[in-house]
C-alpha cells in the first residue's frame, strides 16, 4: 500500500456514505412524539379514572413497558425502531425493548445461564450508570441540607 | 504437483476441477436477484431446528447434500473436508459434519473462508492427496447477529456503511477430473491492517486486503485485469468496492465492467434493506457456487479470479479498541486447461 493510514482513513471516509439525518431526526421526532402522546393519553385516562397523580404515572410507565415488550415478542418493535432510531430508544419502551430482546434471544442457553445471565447485556450499562448517579445525588442532597 | 511461484503464489499441474457444487439459502437470499440459482431455498429461517447455531449447520449439511447430488458423488468418496464459519470455535462446520464420519479440516478466514478452502482443497487434490474434497462454507444471518452484535429483536438503527450477513452455504467438490472449471492457481493473502476500527464498516477494513493480494497475484503469474473475464470480490459492498476500484486507480488501473463483488450480487440493495450489501462467509460461496461456476463449466466465462475477503475481528478486540485487520485469498477457476 502505498497510503499511509491518516491517508487511507480519508478515503475510507470519502467513501463511506453518512447517515441520511433528513430522514432519521424526523423519522424519530415523529414516532418518539407518537410514543410520548401515547403516555400522555394513558396518563390522562388513568387520572380520568381517579387515580391519584403517582398510581397514574406508574401504571403509564407499566403499561408502555407492557406494550413495548409485547411488540418486542411479536418481532415488530425492531421494525418499527429501523425508521425511528433515537425515538424508539429513549422512551421507556426503549428500555424494556433492550431487556425483552435478550431475555428472548437467549432463552435457548437455558433460564439461568441464558436468560438469567444476559438480560441485562445491554440495559445493564443503563441500570448501573443510572445507579451510580442516583447514589451520588444522594450524597450530595444529604451533604447540602446537613450544612 | 503444485509450484510455489512466489508471495503466497501457487499453480496448479494436475488442473485439479470443481467436478461438483451445491447451495442453500434462506428465504431473504432466495428473494433476492440470485434467488433461482440457488439449489435449495427455505422458507423457515430455522431450517427445522430449534437454535440458530443448529439452523446454521442444517443449511450447510443441505449445501453439501445439494454438491453430492450435482456431481453423484458418494459420501464415502470425500477424502477431506474443508469447512469453515463464523460462529466462535467453528461450530457451524463441526455440528454439521459430526455425524458423517468424514476427515474434516476447521478453517478460519471469516468472509474468506470460502476462497480459503477452495485453495486448501486445489492444492491437496493437485498434490494426489485424495479422491475427492469438498470446500465448504456457511453463515446465517441470526447465529451472527446474537455473536457479533444484537438480540434479533432489539430495535436498534444500522448505519449507511453496515453490511447483511447472508443466510447461505455454499460447497465446491474437487476432484481429478479433466473438465472444466478448473483450479489454475492461488494467491494466499497476508494480513493488511490500514487501522479502521468501526466494525460497521467491513468493506473498508477489507478492501486494503483485496488490494494486496489481486495486485499479487496479478503480478506474480504476470497477469492484468484484461485477462480475467470476471474479478469477483466477496465481499466488499458497496463501500469497500468504490474503495478498491479507487486504490487501483492510483496504479492507473481501470477494474471497471470486469469487476464486481458477491456482496453487491446477493442481494438487491434498491428493494432489500442490506444498506451496504451482503456478507458473511457463505455470501462469497452461495454467489459462487450458484451463480458463477455453472457459467464457466459452460463457457460463457473463462477466467474468473476469485478473492474472497475476511475481516478478522472480535467483538472483543474491537471493544478493547484495536483496528480491525483484513484478509483476502484469491482463486484463479478457468474453463480453460492452458
Amino acid at each position: 500500500m502505498k497510503l499511509t493510514e491518516n491517508e487511507y482513513g480519508a478515503l475510507a471516509k470519502r467513501r463511506s456514505p453518512d447517515t441520511k439525518l433528513y430522514k432519521t431526526i424526523p423519522g424519530a421526532f415523529v414516532i418518539g412524539g407518537l410514543i410520548c402522546c401515547t403516555g400522555q393519553l394513558l396518563l390522562n385516562l388513568y387520572s380520568s379514572a381517579g387515580l391519584d397523580k403517582t398510581a397514574a404515572g406508574t401504571l403509564t410507565s407499566v403499561t408502555l413497558v407492557a406494550l413495548s415488550a409485547l411488540l418486542t415478542g411479536f418481532g415488530l418493535y425492531d421494525k418499527i425502531a429501523k425508521h425511528a432510531g433515537a425515538g424508539t430508544l429513549v422512551p421507556i419502551t426503549g428500555f424494556a425493548n433492550a431487556v425483552v430482546s435478550p431475555a428472548l434471544e437467549f432463552k435457548t442457553e437455558g433460564y439461568v445461564l441464558g436468560v438469567g445471565a444476559k438480560i441485562f447485556l445491554i440495559a445493564g450499562p443503563v441500570i448501573v450508570y443510572g445507579l451510580a448517579a442516583s447514589a451520588l445525588y444522594g450524597i450530595i442532597l444529604f451533604i447540602t441540607q446537613a450544612v | 504437483m503444485s509450484s510455489y511461484l512466489k508471495n503466497g503464489t501457487v499453480t496448479t499441474d494436475t488442473l485439479p476441477s470443481i467436478v461438483s457444487y451445491g447451495t442453500a439459502v434462506g428465504r431473504m437470499e432466495g428473494d433476492g436477484p440470485l434467488g433461482s440459482c440457488f439449489d435449495y431455498v427455505s422458507e423457515d429461517s430455522c431450517f427445522g431446528e430449534n437454535t440458530w447455531e443448529k439452523a446454521e449447520s442444517r443449511l450447510q449439511q443441505h449445501a453439501f447434500e445439494q454438491a453430492l447430488l450435482r456431481g453423484s458423488i458418494a459420501e464415502s468418496d470425500i477424502s477431506f473436508v474443508f469447512a469453515g464459519d463464523l460462529l466462535n470455535q467453528c461450530t457451524g462446520s463441526a455440528y454439521s459434519m459430526r455425524n458423517n464420519g468424514l476427515r474434516f479440516i476447521g478453517l478460519y478466514g471469516a468472509c474468506s473462508t470460502m476462497a480459503e478452502s477452495l485453495a486448501m482443497a486445489a492444492m491437496f487434490i493437485d498434490n494426489g492427496i485424495g479422491e475427492y474434497c469438498a470446500a465448504l462454507t456457511s453463515s446465517h444471518f441470526c447465529s451472527a447477529e446474537r455473536q457479533f452484535r444484537f438480540p434479533e429483536t432489539y430495535g436498534g438503527q444500522r448505519p449507511p456503511t453496515a453490511q447483511w450477513t447472508a443466510t447461505a452455504s455454499g460447497c465446491a467438490i474437487i476432484g481429478d477430473h479433466s473438465a472444466p472449471p478448473y483450479i489454475r492457481s492461488v494467491t494466499v493473502g497476508t494480513i493488511i491492517d490500514m487501522g479502521i476500527k468501526d466494525a460497521n464498516n467491513m468493506g473498508a477494513a477489507m478492501a486494503p486486503a483485496a488490494y494486496d493480494t489481486l495486485r499479487t497475484h496479478f503480478s506474480n503469474t504476470g497477469t492484468c485485469p484484461d485477462d480475467y473475464d470476471l474479478i469477483l470480490t466477496g465481499d466488499l459492498g458497496s463501500v469497500g468496492s468504490e474503495i478498491l476500484r479507487d486504490l487501483f486507480l492510483q496504479d492507473g488501473i481501470s477494474l471497471g465492467e470486469r469487476y464486481n463483488d458477491c456482496g453487491l450480487l446477493i442481494f438487491d440493495r434498491e428493494k432489500q434493506d442490506v444498506h451496504a450489501g451482503g456478507s458473511g462467509c457463505g455470501c462469497s460461496a452461495s454467489v459462487l457456487c450458484g451463480h458463477i461456476l455453472g457459467r464457466i463449466r459452460s463457457g460463457e466465462l473463462k477466467n474468473v479470479l476469485f478473492a474472497a475477503t475476511g475481516a478478522l475481528m472480535s467483538p472483543t478486540l474491537v471493544q478493547q479498541g484495536e483496528s480491525i485487520p483484513g484478509i483476502s485469498h484469491a482463486v484463479h477457476i478457468s474453463a480453460e486447461s492452458v
